[in-house]
């Protein structure tokens, strides 16, 4: 998975999005050694006092966890992962229905469409090869 | 620990030009500092005048508590906006030069670098273009152990993916007890390895704060606020 820092908000708030997301999707897993801040920062290409403090932001919510002199670990608790999870999802749900709105639809349509886009998707897998 | 770099009310004049204005400036060590302003606004001024090449015409400058000169030379790692080194030098010679004038100088630091970015060490300077010149310097500067590098536009001529070696390299070499100061217009490429900016207008500071800062009060990048502020 690649780092993508391009928007125009706070740097640190977007990698703290991003490991998550990293933890969330299973590429870090729970008890996973992190690497140092000093890679992590170079691989993202940021500055490593961001980094750091991304850091120290995730280890506040629980997520990632330090072992004196061993180093950072994510957190073994699925509890707080999946916690994470789910307020992800709320996320990218509310901005789905905010862009289908300003789109004009309402919440039911939404819902109906989705529906119908989820029969759509059924029936693509019948038929892998038919368009 | 005293911060390593620090300038009070100073002010630099050519002639009746007024370059600086009362630059009030303190930079802790362990920063990556974005010098940022238009052309003309005194960014290589100031460098010089850290660096000990020009005197201030009033107030003070001071490095590691230090007025520039010998002893500051000494922990200040500079690349100047033009190149100085001779052309019919070897890669190698250079090398050689560098580690006979900075005792701090890591020649297998370099070596590597120069590796990495496919210079050959027995080409000589005059055979390169410019953008591998100006790589050649960049890793000669980063390749001292150095507690304050000044890096005049450093990144200017070099292609995109030498761009991010190079702003790798910064990273990979940041210490806890150096700063970096890096002065550039190409905002939108080094804005996220930056801890501060300092906006330079006309002569006068114009603006200090952290990138995040930056983002979060003002709902834009670093270079978003420079194009608005410095609107033609």
């Amino acid at each position: 998975m690649k780092w993508n820092i391009d928007s125009d908000r706070p740097i640190y708030k977007q990698l703290i999005e991003q490991i998550e997301y990293r933890i969330v999707s299973g590429l870090y897993k729970p008890g996973d050694k992190l690497s140092s801040v000093r890679e992590l920062a170079m691989d993202a290409g940021v500055n490593p006092n961001t980094m750091q403090k991304a850091l120290a932001e995730l280890e506040r919510s629980g997520l990632v966890f330090t072992v004196r002199t061993s180093g950072r670990y994510i957190t073994k608790e699925i509890k707080v992962i999946e916690e994470v999870k789910k307020t992800i999802a709320f996320d990218e749900i509310e901005r789905f229905f905010e862009k289908m709105q300003s789109l004009g639809y309402t919440k039911r349509e939404i819902i109906s469409l989705i529906e119908t886009d989820k029969e759509r998707g059924q029936e693509n897998d019948k038929h892998p090869n038919s368009n | 620990m005293t911060n390593i770099l620090t300038a009070t009310d100073l002010s630099k004049s050519f002639g009746k030009k007024e370059a600086l204005k009362n630059i009030s400036l303190e930079i802790p060590r362990g920063k990556i500092i974005g010098l940022l302003g238009p052309n003309g606004s005194g960014k290589t001024t100031f460098i010089k005048l850290v660096t000990g090449l020009l005197v201030p015409s009033a107030g003070e400058i001071k490095v590691n508590d230090l007025d520039p000169g010998v002893e500051t030379k000494k922990i200040v790692s500079y690349l100047p906006e033009r190149t100085y080194l001779n052309s019919w030098m070897k890669i190698d010679d250079i090398l050689s030069f560098f580690e006979d004038f900075y005792p701090d100088f890591n020649r297998i630091k370099a070596q590597n670098m120069m590796q990495d970015l496919e210079l050959n060490s027995n080409d000589r300077l005059k055979t390169l273009s410019k953008g591998n010149k100006e790589k050649v310097q960049l890793i000669l500067v980063m390749s001292r152990d150095a507690d304050l590098y000044l890096l005049d536009e450093p990144i200017g001529g070099v292609d995109p993916a030498a761009r991010d070696y190079i702003l790798n390299t910064i990273i990979t070499n940041y210490q806890e007890n150096a700063s970096v100061i890096i002065s550039t217009h190409l905002i939108a490429d080094i804005e996220q390895v930056l801890d501060e900016v300092v906006f330079i207008s006309k002569g006068q500071v114009a603006l200090t704060a952290s990138v995040d800062e930056i983002r979060e009060e003002h709902h834009q990048s670093v270079d978003g606020l420079f194009r608005e502020v410095f609107k033609c």
